[in-house]
């Protein structure tokens, strides 16, 4: 069964092939609807995504993901290239333009109901074709750590389908027969010793039709598996990498935009202070703000500020105690949902019974590189240079605010400096458009400064839990738990599709309510909170506080339970789910767990399961004459299979470490209706000298293949806070913890 | 008004009020966009630059006080020619979004001109002023570490 299965899954989408100048496209189109072609949209052309194009100038791979840091370029570039038998160095890689086509179908097969973990074959399957809805929402979204598991399929089939029709292409001109053909760094060999470049075969080779193929065993791999060079690190040593804020064009003019941080309209504007000052160019009404053309990027900033605004109030309380006052209300409402309800939490059970609140403050993406874009607007068509996370919706977004087309909008989406769920949505590219339209023929580069950036973010929600438990016999017998926070999924931009309320409520509580533990009354309700307030998807999204207090949570029962808390959950783990077991055992000896520490010095342990990936994390805090010191987080993870085993290492390194920020410093708070926060001195994250060292074991049990862009961060909080209640004595249930713990940062 | 400037050893004639940082005459007035905005307020250091041989927030020099040559991440070496700093830092893969990576190489660069062999402690006292969201700060140490072996060796 398996096996048919199998090959249903990988019928799913069809590789084909397309004529292009000079030479030939090969892709994948899902069989059950022919979406445009990206490439050349003519009559009569078979439509097409085109993953792998070769001609005269040799062969390109195309990722239709944002290169925001996670390597996901290179490693969907290895994929096409592991079937290929192309050599790196000879590799050109392109992020493919916007295209209904590239629908990320793996993002949304996490919407099925079911808990991930127990998928198995039938279950991936299932997963892979309801997939198909993504299109419905035009994501082209780089997020969800799905993008691996999204290109894993086709990539190699886009591949390896190049490499037979070009070997049929090859025989024929050679006159000899495929078993006598074959195939070596861009070239195809005949046993005689004759040769012909991938290059001198393309035309041809889009003439003919396309063979069924066969991806080749792992054991064969020769990049798939092993760290590659990732093809931005030398552009990004060298300063070289061009972000949409560094798009420079002949003439270009500099802006800035100041739009209303209470995220609602603009009474009235005084610009003549700003119109004064040397340099600038222009003032434009945007309506719900302004922005200022100038000479360059730091004169359109000054004069911004001096621009006088009379903002609307917003939709929402105006100070964090009254916002936070409104979403604890939701535990007064029934709950929205509860994805997990299994036995009978309200049973009376002796035991101990202990029961804990939790709270995550609002956060803020804070990317290196704050929102821009470049933009140009020329004979009623729009270029567009923009960091987006779902280009689709940046392309239609910007079509629509300036009344064109979006088929006259060319997006280009170069690298993005930093991601971490912010680029997913369209405002910033939006506006560039507008800034854009309003100078016609005028190419103008659009940064935001950095506290326009910190305060007209889409923001991580606050969130809150409730749980109670029941310990007996060294066993958790009861865990009953309640989650508060505003719905990322309903509130956010992009409006979500039919099923969002369902979706919504089950974000909600990720991280709580899709635990393997066995745990035998397992309740996790979530209470949706209307507050009105901008909220965003965050790295790890409802994981990232859901992690946090489930996990936590499970602490304190090993803890009343008079249990060793990483024994409490390995051996829940192992009742319900191995590849989980398997981590926590990993992370077990990799930290030396259960040996004896030095005076001053405890260590915490953490584990969630997120986004198709069990991870496990033991965090080191030390007594320093300064303060507490985070001195080191080991790190398992279970993957499915590692491709690039260097970029997971720099993936889930990086996660902790910005799990760890959040849970040491993170906090946005609102006054008047504006976040207070304004830079990174008042919105700071670890740095060099706070920031532990890392270890990473990467294992490979789990049936399916999963990313980790997200999956490191989740379980750093629960980690740290653990650690912190077995050096001091006190349990950190609310975050950030700085304020709690004289953490050294 | 006009001034020239001496970067990457090219002379460049810029005219521009003197209050305007260097960091955007670099950015938006020669192109050189290797050299990153991130804050504006020298509290993230993805600005970094060299004046005299020593690192410094270009978002805080005004054009004005700009005394003496300038290197930008642009003149420490290129993709064909990388210093060897660039090259332990490409060797040890550090780069993940790679917005803060030309601030961090520049003062990674001022850090191992005065301090051949920084121990862990003196690099957390030069590194500290430069952020990264990515946490690349373990590639980061290894990469300094690295990079002055290489340097002790070649002499």
């Amino acid at each position: 069964m398996a096996g048919r299965i199998r090959k249903i899954a990988r019928r799913s989408f069809l590789v084909g092939s397309v004529a292009i100048a000079g030479g030939v496209a090969f892709g994948v189109y899902k069989f059950r609807e022919v979406p445009p072609n990206p490439l050349e949209p003519t009559d009569g052309a078979i439509p097409l995504n085109p993953y792998v194009i070769i001609n005269r100038d040799g062969v390109t791979i195309i990722t239709p993901k944002a290169e925001m840091g996670q390597g996901v370029q290179s490693t969907w570039a290895a994929l096409a290239a592991e079937e290929l038998d192309v050599d790196w160095e000879d590799i050109t890689v392109l992020h493919g333009p916007p295209a209904q086509a590239y629908f990320n179908s793996a993002l949304f097969g996490e919407g099925i109901p079911g808990l991930a973990y127990k998928v198995g074959p039938t279950g991936a399957y299932i997963r892979d074709l309801a997939g198909g809805g993504a299109k419905l929402l035009s994501l082209q979204l780089t997020g969800g750590s799905t993008s691996t598991r999204d290109g894993y399929d086709k990539m190699r089939m886009a591949g390896a389908t190049a490499r037979e029709t070009l070997k049929i292409v090859a025989a024929r001109r050679l006159g000899v027969g495929l078993g006598e053909i074959s195939t070596a760094s861009g070239e195809v060999i005949a046993r005689d010793g004759r040769r012909i470049p991938y290059a001198d075969l393309a035309e041809e080779a889009a003439a003919i039709e396309t063979p069924d193929v066969e991806l080749r065993d792992p054991s064969t791999w020769r990049y798939l598996g092993k760290t590659m060079p990732r093809f931005d690190m030398i552009p990004k040593v060298t300063g070289t990498a061009k972000y949409a804020i560094d798009v420079r064009l002949p003439g270009m003019k500099f802006a800035t935009v100041r739009m209303n941080p209470r995220r609602t309209g603009m009474i009235s504007y005084d610009a003549s202070a700003a119109l004064a000052m040397e340099g600038v160019e222009t003032v434009i009404d945007l309506g719900s703000g302004i922005a200022v053309v100038a000479r360059n990027t730091w004169i359109a900033i000054q004069a911004a500020e001096a621009v006088e605004i009379v903002w609307d109030e917003p939709a929402y309380p105006k100070t964090t105690e009254a916002l936070n006052a409104l979403a604890l209300t939701a535990f007064e409402q029934p709950a929205n949902s509860t994805p997990r309800d299994e036995g009978d939490v309200d049973k009376p059970q002796d035991g101990t019974e202990i029961a804990a609140e939790y709270e995550a403050p609002w956060l803020a993406h804070a990317t290196m590189e704050p929102m821009s874009s470049a933009a140009l607007f020329s004979d009623g068509k729009l270029t567009l240079w923009s960091g987006a996370q779902a280009p689709i919706l940046a392309r239609d977004g910007a079509a629509e605010a300036i009344g064109i087309a979006s088929e006259d909008v060319e997006l280009i989406v170069p690298y993005l400096g930093g991601g971490y769920g912010r680029r997913s949505v369209a405002d910033f590219s939006i506006l560039a458009a507008k800034v854009a339209a309003a100078m016609p023929e005028v190419p103008v580069s659009v940064t935001w400064s950095r506290e326009e950036d910190m305060r007209n973010d889409f923001y991580r929600p606050a969130a809150w839990g409730r749980f109670r438990g029941v310990v007996r016999d060294g066993q958790a017998i009861v865990l009953d738990g309640k989650i508060a926070s505003t719905s990322v999924i309903n509130d956010s931009s992009p409006p979500a599709d039919p099923n969002e309320k369902q979706m919504g409520d089950r974000e909600l509580v990720t991280g709580a309510w899709d635990q393997p533990n066995g745990i035998p009354n397992y309740r996790i309700s979530g209470h949706t909170a209307r507050t009105g307030a901008p909220v965003g998807y965050w790295r790890s999204v409802g994981a990232s506080y859901g992690g946090f207090f489930f996990d936590t949570f499970i602490d304190e029962l090993a803890h009343a339970a008079q249990r060793d808390p990483l024994q409490f959950r390995l051996e829940m783990a192992r009742r319900e789910h191995e590849p989980s077991a398997a981590v926590i055992e990993a992370v077990a000896e990799m930290s030396g767990w259960g040996k004896a520490v030095p005076e001053g010095t405890a260590l915490g342990v953490g584990f969630t399961y997120s986004f198709g990936a069990a991870v496990a994390q033991v965090v080191q805090v030390s007594q320093r004459d300064r303060g507490i010191s985070i001195d080191k987080v080991w790190i398992a993870a279970d993957v499915g299979r590692a491709l690039d085993p260097g970029n997971l290492e720099a993936q889930l390194s990086g996660g902790a470490i910005f799990g760890l920020s959040a849970a040491v410093m993170g906090e946005i708070t609102f006054k008047d209706g504006i976040a207070e926060q304004q830079n990174f001195w008042d919105y700071d994250a670890l740095r060099m000298h706070s920031a532990p060292a890392t270890e990473v074991r990467v294992l490979e049990s789990a049936y399916r293949i999963s990313g980790v862009g997200e999956v490191g961060v989740p379980p750093a909080a629960p980690a740290l806070g653990n650690a912190l209640f077995r050096l001091t004595g006190q349990r950190a249930r609310k975050l950030p913890f700085r304020e709690a713990f004289n953490l050294l940062v | 008004m006009n001034r020239t400037l001496l970067i990457n050893g090219k002379v460049h004639r810029v005219d521009l009020p003197d209050e305007v940082p260097l960091l955007w005459v670099l950015r938006d007035e020669l192109g050189l966009t290797g050299t990153k905005y991130g804050c504006g307020v020298a509290a993230c250091g993805a600005c970094t630059v060299h004046m005299n041989g020593e690192a410094v927030r270009s978002c805080q020099v005004a054009l004005g006080d700009v005394t003496g040559a300038i290197v930008t991440i642009e003149g420490l070496g290129t993709p064909e020619r990388l210093s060897v700093l660039q090259q332990a830092w490409a060797d040890h893969q550090v780069a993940q979004c790679g917005y803060c990576q030309s601030g961090q190489i520049m003062q990674a660069a001022d850090l191992l001109a005065r301090t051949q062999d920084p121990t862990d402690d003196e690099i957390d006292e030069a590194m500290q002023g430069n952020l990264c969201r990515c946490g690349t700060y373990p590639r980061i140490r290894a990469a300094i570490h690295d990079a002055a072996a290489r340097m002790k060796a070649e002499g």
